[in-house]
């Protein structure tokens, strides 16, 4: 009889436990069956009553129930679980889709950007880099750099004047006069100076005050075409592998062989577009080797040492780089602008 | 320098393509700006007679015309008033284009059809010689020599390519079609063609004197007389070239003069000899305050730095420079007086620019011209004037040369070429390149050659000149690059360098934006400012020339630039920023000759920064600014900055701001911007602003640092309200916690101010959490309240505060 009445419970508790909604319900049927009071323990109470020949025998099979039913109860539980934290995961959906955080972020100026990446390259190469005054000498700016008073050369570059020989400096050139004067007779030098420029200029596509980087090695053995291989690695490293350079002839006074350095078009690859007007090609920068005028004003023997500078505009690389078309976006400093880079 | 492709073949035979020839002189030094098709604009318009002319029966002010084109007879009808028949115009036949880039088509008048449009010359964009101009509007009227049915482009020779050469200033020598013609001929491998002159046809001597007083400023002067002028237009092919030259056709004394100018580079001027008073020219300084009328009529007072031309009577050009009205060449001119002299390049560039006159001559010698090429350029204008006009004869030569110039040899060493090129060129390859250049060699051996320098190439004055020749002609492109080999050395930064480097970094990763502002700022920046006279950025660096009176003192704060930038987006409804600039300030205080330069920093804020949807927004306010000043100073510098009201008038809001120490040295201030400041720049919102000296910062040196042992033993913190009168500051506070806490203290946070209903007015209430560790041991509950109690009484006695 209790074998029975052990195998109905055990029937009636599996569907009940299965049946189960949640771990409320199952918690019930739980003490309904094992509790103090639950049906399986009061059998097995009444275990006392029964033969000695019967009691191991039902006492096994109850034992054996017990512990199916336990399985049974902890796999719905496990399962129920797992049901619940679904749901549970569900109601937590958020909309990944919203916007994270804004962090109060600032940008550097695309001219800090570039200069920076400038001086990088330069640095990797084993540049160091110098600085001079802003407001310079005439003797520095011009007369140094064999552009006497009233050379023609001085009609390229209109000048802001503080009093006859104090100015605003034209261009960066002057700090390698500094410099050389400074180092005169060590050697190598090899500097980049980049700053602040001052022409006497304001249009759509001139500036007053714009930014140059000055260049310039000077040693035993420096050639022309070493400048060439200078500035080739660094115009492909700033404007990427592909870039080719051409280099044409030109003017400067403190440098000769002058040359102006053209790089294949970034816009259009050298195919010709409006950006190159149709010449495949881009004015980048100005360069030369060191003129041995220089070098002899500085204290530097020109039989012995020679050496290349040049110089390059910030502002043009910064434009052909980010695609800006107005010069006079770089000085606006809109924010929305601004906070592009 | 504009140079026709037509008047070009000329001089030498090229047998590339005009693009082709830009592209290699752009790549030998002559930099082609542009190259110009001048009748690229006009397509399908051809010379046109008309054959009849009637009134449009439906329309008063059109004309009904037939016009013989050559292979056809069209019905136009056209609204020219100066219509008529027989005379040849230019048509544009049906798809023609014309400049301003109307396309014709078949029309329809009023019931009347049209083949096509009869132009006026604004229509074509047309530069027309002297002999068609025209008073009266209307169709442009051609001469008999128009063909009908030929190109309009034809006919005004427009079948032609313009270089426009930006020159470098060494090579003045090609603002000359011949000079230019040389270095196409070495380009095309091709024989340079000289005019052929006849300078025997210009010998003789006539009753005139030339005497130059100063001989350093005029070098040369050959006065022509030529006789039985006859003034009148030049002819078409003459004012063609002068045209495509971008020279305006006057007369054929003035043409001529003008085409050998273009031709040779050598500027010269015709007076006319009659004028001339006492048989005489004096090449003289001008005296203080003398005057001439000038060709353009206009009264020019000249001073004793002036070069002039003068006769008998006084002054009859400015040298170089311009003409005088009075010794002009006009239709009674008879007999003229040609100059083709050389005048210094400074004096006339001074004069030039002093006078506010620029022209084609004075530009020339200015640049430099060619003392030599006088006499060729004297003869050749003689020798067209003469083929213009039947009559025309010399009258005798004056060529007073005080100086011959001598030209220079120069030597070009082998090795040095190689040594400065990075080449490996034989003597032999050199002179092989330079050949080209038709420079004669006057000495030769096996790592030399010595070159006798022509007189038009004034750039060519040492060796390096003529190794640039070489590369020239090598080819730049043909020289292979290399990487430099040279000694490495540690890169090196100042370490003003690297804090301005850092310092931008920084101040972008707490949430500014860089703004880079000009150098120069407006002089009433003080007063705008609120600035006190003795304030030091009141005294600023003034520049000579300025742009214009905003932008004439040197700055000597950033601030001002800021305020600017901040004006600028406010009224572009940019209300909320967060800025800052690096930059130099300028001082007059010198450091030897020049003025001082100082590196500082400046930051603006105003408005909120809204983090997002999610997040409360935050005011940006004195605190804020603060935060990122400390953050920016101890990331820098790893120095915690102190903060001190500031007491001096000026830009900031007197009780809203603060001077900004690390250590003893105070290295800039911060607050709020003074509410008149705020109202005087028309900024609708509270803007708050730092600057700070980076050099002073530079001078105190960085913190150094050893990291602290994580504590191992417990902290407990306690935390503390404290009344206090508004009067007194809370560094107060945490010096006495500092000072009474000592060792025990290991941190000490403010985490609530409150004022308001609940404590006396005037009286503000600060919490703090006093945060209690051992170094060596963990504390007992006795030790932290005996020392909290100390500090507390420390500060009720100090500072007079009460407890809440």
């Amino acid at each position: 009889m209790p074998k029975e009445q052990l195998k109905k419970i055990a029937q009636e508790a599996t569907a009940e436990f299965n049946n189960a909604k949640n771990r409320e319900e199952l918690e019930a049927l739980r003490i309904n069956y094992f509790g103090k009071k639950g049906a399986l323990t009061q059998i097995l109470r009444g275990m006392g009553k029964l033969s000695a020949e019967e009691r191991p025998l039902i006492g096994k099979y109850a034992n054996e129930i017990k512990e199916k039913l336990e399985t049974i109860l902890d796999n719905r539980l496990a399962v129920l679980k797992e049901e619940m934290q679904q749901l549970q995961l569900r109601e937590e959906r958020i909309d990944v889709t919203l916007p994270g955080i804004n962090f109060f972020q600032g940008r550097k100026h695309p001219l800090t950007q570039v200069l920076d990446e400038i001086k990088n390259i330069f640095v990797t190469m084993g540049f160091s880099i110098a600085e001079g005054p802003e407001i310079e000498l005439d003797y520095y700016n011009f007369e140094a750099l064999n552009i006497p008073k009233n050379h023609p050369a001085r009609d390229m570059q209109d000048s802001f004047y503080i009093t006859d020989d104090i100015l605003l400096r034209t261009h960066t050139s002057p700090v390698q006069i500094r410099v050389y004067e400074k180092m005169a007779p060590r050697l190598p030098v090899k500097i980049i100076a980049p700053g602040k420029v001052f022409r006497r200029d304001d249009d759509a596509t001139h500036s007053p005050m714009f930014h140059q980087v000055e260049g310039f090695l000077i040693d035993e053995n420096i050639t022309f075409g070493d400048l060439k291989g200078t500035l080739l690695a660094f115009i492909k490293k700033i404007f990427g592998e592909d870039r080719e350079i051409r280099l044409r002839p030109s003017y400067f006074p403190f440098t000769e062989p002058s040359a102006e350095v053209d790089v294949s078009c970034i816009i259009c690859n050298g195919a010709g577009c409006r950006v190159c007007s149709n010449t495949g090609w881009l004015e980048i920068l100005g360069s030369g080797m060191v003129h041995p005028k220089v070098l002899e004003m500085t204290g530097y023997d020109p039989e012995k040492v020679t050496g290349f500078a040049f110089g390059m505009g910030v502002e043009r690389i910064a434009m052909l780089k980010y695609g800006i078309d107005d010069l006079r976006l770089l000085f606006d400093n809109d924010l929305r602008f601004l906070e592009q880079f | 320098m504009r140079v026709s492709y037509n008047w070009l073949k000329e001089y030498v035979n090229i047998n590339i393509s005009p693009g082709e020839l830009a592209e290699k002189l752009t790549m030998s030094g002559l930099e082609v700006d542009k190259l110009e098709y001048l009748a690229q604009e006009i397509e399908n318009v051809v010379v046109g007679k008309i054959l009849e002319v009637s009134s449009h029966p439906n329309a008063e002010k059109l004309f009904v015309c037939s016009v013989d084109v050559g292979n056809n007879v069209l019905q136009i009808v056209t609204g020219a008033p100066n219509i008529k028949k027989n005379i040849t115009v230019p048509v544009a036949l049906v798809g023609a284009l014309l400049p301003n880039g109307i396309k014709i088509e078949k029309a329809n008048f009023r019931g009347i059809s049209s083949d096509g449009m009869l132009c006026s010359a604004e229509e074509l964009k047309l530069d027309i010689p002297q002999n068609l101009q025209q008073e009266e509007p209307g169709i442009l009227i051609l001469g008999d020599d128009a063909v009908i049915g030929m190109s309009v482009t034809d006919y005004f020779g427009l079948d032609d390519y313009i270089f426009e050469l930006e020159l470098t200033p060494n090579r003045a020598d090609c603002l000359s079609m011949i000079n230019v013609a040389r270095e196409v001929a070495v380009i095309c491998g091709e024989k340079l063609r000289l005019p052929k002159i006849n300078p025997e046809g210009i010998e003789g001597r006539f009753p005139f004197t030339v005497t130059i007083k100063d001989e350093s400023l005029c070098n040369r002067y050959i006065a022509l007389k030529i006789d039985k002028i006859k003034l009148g237009p030049s002819p078409r092919w003459m004012q063609e070239r002068l045209l495509a030259g971008g020279m305006r056709p006057i007369n054929n004394v003035v043409d001529v003069t003008n085409y050998v100018m273009l031709e040779t580079g050598q500027p010269l001027h015709a007076f006319d000899f009659d004028k001339l008073v006492g048989n005489k020219i004096i090449v003289r300084r001008a005296k203080e305050s003398e005057t001439i009328v000038t060709l353009d009529g206009n009264l020019r007072k000249l001073d004793s730095e002036m070069l002039l031309i003068a006769d008998d009577n006084g002054p009859v050009a400015i040298a170089g420079v311009m003409g005088g009205l009075d010794s002009e060449v006009t239709s009674q001119t008879r007999t003229v007086l040609l100059e083709s002299a050389h005048f210094e390049n400074m004096s006339v560039r001074k004069t030039a620019r002093k006078l506010g006159l620029r022209s084609e001559a004075s530009s020339r010698f200015e640049k430099g011209v060619d003392k030599e090429g006088a006499l060729f350029a004297a003869c050749r204008a003689f020798e067209l004037l003469a083929g213009l006009t039947t009559d025309t004869s010399s009258g005798g030569k004056i060529d007073v040369y005080p100086v011959p110039w001598e030209a220079p040899i120069i030597g070009l060493r082998t090795a040095r070429v190689n040594k400065i090129l990075g080449v490996s060129l034989s003597t032999s390859k050199i002179k092989e390149l330079l050949a080209k250049l038709n420079f004669r060699v006057t000495d030769e051996t096996e790592d030399q050659l010595s070159y006798l320098i022509p007189s038009y190439r004034q750039d060519i004055t040492r060796e390096i000149d003529l190794i640039e020749e070489v590369a020239r002609f090598y080819g730049y492109n043909n020289i292979e690059a290399t990487l430099p080999y040279s000694e490495m050395r540690p890169e090196q930064k100042t370490p003003l360098q690297s804090l301005e480097e850092e310092i931008k970094n920084q101040a972008a990763n707490l949430g500014l934006t860089e703004v880079v502002t000009y150098s120069f700022i407006n002089p009433d920046f003080g007063d705008k400012l609120n600035l006190s006279s003795e304030n030091a950025w009141v005294e600023t660096i003034k520049m000579a020339n300025p742009l214009s009176e905003e932008q004439s003192v040197m700055r000597t704060t950033l601030i001002p630039g800021l305020l600017s930038v901040c004006e600028r987006n406010f009224n572009r409804r940019q209300k909320d920023l967060a800025i800052f600039e690096v930059g130099r300030v300028y001082l007059p205080t010198l450091t030897g000759i020049l003025p001082q330069e100082r590196l500082h920093f400046a930051a603006l804020i105003s408005g909120k920064f809204n983090p997002g949807w999610s997040w409360p927004v935050q005011n940006f306010d004195f605190y804020y600014l603060k935060g990122i000043i400390e953050k920016l100073i101890k990331g820098l510098m790893r120095k915690t900055p102190q903060f001190q009201p500031l007491v001096e008038k000026g830009i900031f809001h007197p009780m809203r701001s603060a001077v900004i120490f690390v250590g003893d040295r105070q290295i800039g201030a911060m607050g709020e911007l003074h509410p008149k400041v705020q109202e005087t720049f028309g900024l609708a919102q509270k803007v708050y602003l730092t600057h700070l000296d980076l050099q002073l910062m530079i001078e105190l040196e960085k913190e150094k640092f050893y990291y602290q042992p994580i504590p191992k033993f417990p902290s407990v913190t306690r935390d503390m309200a404290i009344l206090l009168s508004e009067e007194v500051s809370s560094l107060a506070i945490g010096e006495i916690i500092k000072k009474v806490g000592g060792d025990l203290v290991s941190s000490f946070e403010l985490f609530d101010v409150y004022r308001g209903s609940q404590i006396t007015k005037g009286y503000k209430s600060l919490a703090y959490g006093i945060t209690y560790q051992g170094r060596s041991r963990t504390l007992t509950d006795k030790e932290v309240t005996e020392v909290h109690e100390k500090i507390r009484e420390a500060i009720k006695n100090e500072l007079k505060a009460e407890f809440r």
